[in-house]
């Protein structure tokens, strides 16, 4: 292979690739041969409903679940069989669902537990308490003391303190305040904008459309819909993210292409799409 | 003045105790295994002492230099592998395979050293002492071992809340799994709290074996279980409870025994079941560790 086909080898692999990815919970499948492709610098989001997979794929891609089959490339390298915590060393961090803080850790060792891996980059402690101007002030309180939100932005930066190169967002909004939660989704453009390659997964659609290049619908573990959030109508994104029942007693195919006239009686509207 | 004399006796064995019940806290408060051969590993550790004395000639105070090391490594190596394995079936299954390593040590002991009592022999130093006033006798070596025991639960404490390896344990042992998203190898962690702590336990058995006669089966008998009440008396999981748990113990022993001596062992037991009805969470109330 000459040079020039080489580099632009390089050009076209995404950063992060799923290929294939299945995943079972004992006798549950979660996930069922599910294929991504982020190209470094995007952000994309996994909408879906509950127990549709989201949080699996995103907690296997983070190396907490093994998959059945299929792989996990980063920068082409496969990273499948590595254990979370050398995931974190190549580059891939999870802020997980929940948050998850350490509570009996005060905010800065919070962060400073998030830095134990951490890979030369521009995060350090200085530069997260730039990017949330409160946290210095309050650096030696428990984790445990902080409000919600407070936790959800000291959850981004214990991640951002190991330098990521990709991101992964597991339900930022959760039983967060409307307007925390605009607060720190607009943080996001500045992350991407820093290089950084994002994944979130988001239950609230209407954010997630706002902030994604492009969208990924789960339905039952499967990818029903994908694509820049410009290019799908809501009919496309509501039958695929509720699955689609063309009979009345529910046994309609969940193949179908998605369209308005498969659209179940009385399924409402997208959620979150009306605020 | 002889009740005073009986608490301050009773302080003096409650270091011995807190000595004991430091590893079996720090191995709850981190892994949360509950170590049912923590009392025959501490006779192991004076078993050890022997050996290392007979061959190295090293003066029996200063054994620990040999001893702490050598069980820290056997600690490390131990949770690496068969702790951590059962840790991995669950956390019941550790309590059968930390009963199961008990059993195997006291037959390993009582088969390779025999039943016969020993001891580790520290000369004068044994029954050495001081007088305060006329009524109480301090026992140089009950206030060496008391003092080691503040000192290591000071340190414990010290390097838990301020240096990075000890920041790391407290993570893990807030949330493991969190702790792995951060890029911490947990069982490496695990490994080094387990190190910590069968350092502990090897100190305390080097003062216990100087103390008094140990034979295989003590271990279980008596170490296990003073520190076991120590532990549950103090609050588990937290290492200055344990320190008071132990006082406590050591102080409700000696006072009991002054009533009669056939009472030291009934007082310990009854604030035991007294705290446990009363205040089960323990005399300090803070969950975390340190």
């Amino acid at each position: 292979m000459t040079q020039t086909s080489e580099s632009a080898a390089r050009k076209d692999r995404p950063l992060l690739e799923v290929r294939d990815l299945s995943v079972h919970h004992g006798q549950l499948q979660a996930l069922r041969s599910v294929s991504l492709r982020l190209p470094a610098g995007a952000t994309h989001a996994m909408i879906g409903a509950n127990g549709a997979g989201k949080s699996t794929l995103l907690r296997t891609i983070a190396g907490l679940h093994q998959p059945t089959s299929g792989t996990i490339l980063l920068d082409g390298q496969d990273v499948t069989r590595l254990a979370p915590e050398r995931r974190v060393e190549a580059g891939v961090v999870l802020v997980p669902e929940g948050r998850r803080l350490f509570p009996s850790l005060t905010l800065e060792e919070n962060l400073l537990v998030g830095g134990t891996s951490a890979r030369p980059g521009p995060w350090n402690l200085g530069r997260i308490y730039d990017l949330f101007d409160w946290m210095a002030d309050r650096r030696g309180q428990r984790a445990a003391q902080l409000s919600g939100g407070e936790q959800q932005a000291v959850a981004i930066g214990r991640a951002l303190a190991a330098n990521p190169r990709v991101l992964l967002l597991d339900e930022l909004s959760l039983g967060l305040a409307p307007v925390v939660v605009r607060r720190i989704y607009g943080l996001l453009p500045q992350l991407a904008d820093s290089g950084m390659t994002i994944l979130l997964v988001e239950q609230d659609v209407s954010q997630a459309l706002a902030v994604a290049s492009e969208v990924h619908c789960l339905l039952e573990g499967r990818v029903t819909l994908e694509g820049p959030p410009g290019t799908l109508t809501p009919d496309q994104i509501e039958s695929a993210y509720f699955g689609v029942a063309a009979s009345p007693n529910g046994q309609g195919s969940r193949q179908d292409p998605p369209g308005a006239e498969t659209r179940r009686p009385g399924a409402g509207q997208i959620p979150g799409a009306s605020e | 003045m002889t009740w005073v004399n009986a608490i301050v006796q009773g302080i003096m064995l409650g270091g011995l105790y807190a000595l004991f019940a430091c590893g079996l806290s720090l191995m709850f408060g981190v892994m949360k295994v509950i170590n049912l051969a923590h009392g025959d590993l501490a006779v192991v550790a004076a078993y050890i002492a022997v050996g290392v004395i007979a061959v190295t000639h090293v003066p029996t105070v200063w054994s620990f230099v040999l001893v702490v090391p050598i069980f820290a490594a056997i600690g490390y190596v131990l949770q690496r592998t068969l702790l951590q394995a059962a840790l991995n079936r669950g956390v019941l299954t550790t309590l059968l395979v930390t009963f199961g390593l008990s059993v195997v040590i006291e037959n390993g002991l009582q088969q390779f050293e025999t039943a016969n009592s020993r001891s580790l022999d520290i000369g004068s130093l044994v029954s050495d002492s001081f007088s305060i006033g006329s009524q109480i006798t301090i026992a140089y070596l009950d206030l060496v071992i008391l003092v080691v025991a503040v000192v290591v639960l000071l340190g414990l404490q010290y390097f838990l809340s301020s240096s990075k390896n000890g920041r790391l344990i407290r993570a893990v042992a807030d949330d493991r799994e969190a702790a792995q998203l951060s890029g911490i190898n947990y069982r490496h962690v695990f490994g080094v709290a387990a190190a910590i702590a069968f350092g502990t336990v090897a100190l305390a058995g080097l003062a216990f074996g100087m103390y008094t006669q140990f034979d295989p089966t003590i271990g279980t008998d008596q170490v296990l279980l003073y520190a076991f009440e120590a532990v549950v008396i103090g609050g588990l999981g937290s290492l200055w409870g344990t320190l008071a748990g132990g006082i406590l113990l050591g102080v409700a022993q000696q006072v009991g025994a002054q009533y009669h001596a056939a009472d030291q062992i009934l007082a310990g037991q009854l604030l035991f079941l007294i705290i446990l009805v009363l205040r089960p969470q323990g005399i300090t109330s803070r969950r975390e560790l340190a």
